[in-house]
């Protein structure tokens, strides 16, 4: 199959967030960069159909920070090739980034072929304007998915099973070539070693493609960025850890709990 | 302006979802400040008994066939392309659930109107309609402005009252029909969750571990804790994707909605996917090592502090309590 696996760089939500002296912007100047996680899963996803059904994978991000690391470390996964489309991801909005996408994957640069799997993550946490994926599909004409969480070729289809809530999964039959949206793989995206992408540093190469934005105004205009008025806020039990184990088992004798 | 609200009916099994509530709620209180209709979008397999329940849309406008059970984004997507256009639609409103996911980038990107995701607020300042996005996992909010008022909204499940949309009226129906095609997505079936396993949804006592666990060694400090407590594990996304824990003690937007009397968070930050599934237990208290995560602004206790020194230590307070 062809699997090509489109990744993102998104700020790391675990480090504080802060809005710029604009108003209308997160402030990059403490902004951590993480690969979106469900785009990890999306990578785990092609590797792991390449190994049950042969194939290649190839990546392609768009420039951000770190982005480069994320490359290196899926052709260290085994991916097959690793393309970086020279555009600042944060200056372009959801629908802009999918059209370079969608001309990168109709020009030579990508070549949808009958066996073609587009998978991106099913969504990243900044997606105001909406999924890549779902703009993709439309921009390419091609079937769409998402909140995959289970891939499964079957005589020149794929079967996929899509989450609901409450653990209820459905099953579609998908037509290739298709774009899925993956939510996560089937299993855990494996680990590789820092030595194992070191090597693949001084060994593989990072592709570019040179694509132009396309002329564009972001869809949405925002008016204003801030944070959240916390509605209440937690009694905090300070102390020891001794000190805290023993308050909460007061509290949980108190509520008849134990 | 008034132009007219279309709203996605969502449903499951032959029940409406509360969300669909939530979209007419809010549709309604636009329509109120700037006019139009409120039409509720019902399509699927024998559902057209659902109607009489869609009473605070002004009508309902039904397909109901037999091979739209879970019908794909590419059946949805024409129909509500050509209800936009017969009824001069200008907003559309969609759940921000995984059942109607990926629907408003698509119907956007062919409409040529805007689409918002996560909105968690609506209100009209000015004559202009003013949404507000959750983003970031709940950490920043955006307000944004759809200038001539057309939109595709997703609106975020919780954020608006379900009471607002209930209605005893009956709606008048009109039968629409849906565009002919040959889909390349496909319906098939179901798949149930796993019911071997213990049900989450039934426990008074639930011990819970994200991401702050770090390993799935720690895992087994959290099962000894549930077991003194007559209760049992359950985790966020990230630790079931680790396969630390089987899907089935999933809670949040894909897994389980869990109402115990303790819900006790270990190493979780409380992403909004995670706080839909657990918000209405009856005490939360939570462990993190970040004092600014976004689980202690809705939790009753809070602790910040490593999870795996926690746990061991009130699994041995609670023991000894116990005798």
């Amino acid at each position: 199959m062809n699997l090509i696996v489109l990744l993102k760089m998104v700020p790391d939500t675990v480090e504080e967030l802060n809005v710029a002296s604009d108003g209308k912007s997160l402030d990059s100047e403490y902004l951590r960069f993480k690969l979106n996680d469900p785009d990890e899963h999306a990578l785990e996803e092609a590797l792991l159909l390449k190994e049950r059904v042969g194939g290649k994978v190839t990546v392609v991000a768009l420039d951000a920070p770190e982005v480069d690391d994320v490359l290196f470390m899926a052709l260290a996964k085994g991916a097959d090739r690793a393309v970086k489309i020279p555009a600042d991801q944060a200056s372009l909005g959801t629908v802009a980034t999918a059209r370079m996408f969608a001309t990168f994957l109709a020009s030579g640069g990508g070549q949808i072929t009958p066996d073609t799997l587009v998978l991106p993550g099913s969504q990243a946490i900044d997606d105001l304007e909406g999924e890549v994926a779902a703009y993709l599909g439309e921009a390419l004409s091609l079937p769409y998915v998402g909140v995959v969480s289970s891939v499964s070729p079957v005589n020149g289809k794929v079967v996929v099973l899509k989450e609901f809530s409450g653990g209820m999964r459905g099953e579609y039959e998908v037509t290739l070539p298709a774009v899925l949206g993956i939510q996560s793989a089937e299993k855990p995206p494996r680990y590789v070693p820092v030595a194992k992408v070191r090597a693949v540093m001084k060994s593989a190469k990072i592709e570019t493609a040179d694509i132009a934005p396309p002329e564009l105004a972001k869809a949405l205009v925002v008016e204003r960025m801030y944070k959240p008025e916390a509605a209440g806020r937690a009694q905090m039990l300070e102390g020891t850890p001794e000190d805290i184990a023993a308050r909460i088992a007061g509290l949980l004798t108190e509520r008849g709990i134990i | 302006m008034s132009a007219a609200i279309l709203v996605l009916v969502e449903h499951l099994k032959g029940t409406l979802a509360d969300i669909t509530f939530e979209m007419l709620g809010v549709g309604r209180q636009i329509a109120a400040a700037q006019g139009g209709q409120v039409h509720a979008v019902l399509l699927g397999k024998d559902v057209n008994a659902l109607a009489a329940r869609l009473g605070a849309a002004d009508s309902v406008l039904l397909a109901d066939e037999p091979n739209l059970e879970q019908p794909s984004a590419e059946v949805i997507v024409p129909l509500l392309q050509q209800l936009m256009a017969q009824k001069q639609a200008s907003l559309v409103l969609l759940g921000g659930t995984n059942a109607s996911f990926g629907l408003g980038g698509q119907l956007s990107a062919r409409m040529k109107v805007p689409f918002v995701n996560f909105c968690k607020g609506a209100r009209v300042e000015g004559g202009s309609l003013v949404l507000t996005s959750q983003l970031f996992g709940g950490k920043i909010l955006s307000d944004v402005k759809l200038a001539d008022g057309k939109g595709i909204v997703s609106v975020y499940p919780g954020a608006f009252p379900a009471e607002a949309g209930r209605s005893d009226k009956t709606p008048p129906v009109e039968k629409v029909a849906v565009p002919p095609g040959s889909p390349k997505v496909v319906f098939k079936r179901f798949v149930e969750p796993d019911t071997s396993d213990v049900d989450i949804t039934k426990q008074s006592v639930l011990v819970a571990v994200g991401r702050g666990i770090q390993s799935q060694d720690n895992v087994q400090l959290a099962e000894e804790l549930a077991q003194s407590l007559g209760g049992v594990v359950c985790a966020s996304r990230p630790v079931i994707d680790q396969g630390w824990l089987p899907l089935s003690r999933q809670v949040g937007k894909s897994g389980m909605t869990v109402k115990p009397r303790l819900y006790l968070a270990f190493g979780i930050s409380g992403a909004p996917e995670h706080w839909d599934g657990m918000q209405s237990s009856e005490c939360i208290i939570s462990v993190n090592t970040d004092p600014k995560a976004p689980i202690f602004d809705g939790s009753h206790y809070g602790v910040v502090g490593d999870a795996v020194e926690l746990i061991p230590l009130l699994t041995d307070r609670i023991k000894a309590k116990k005798g």
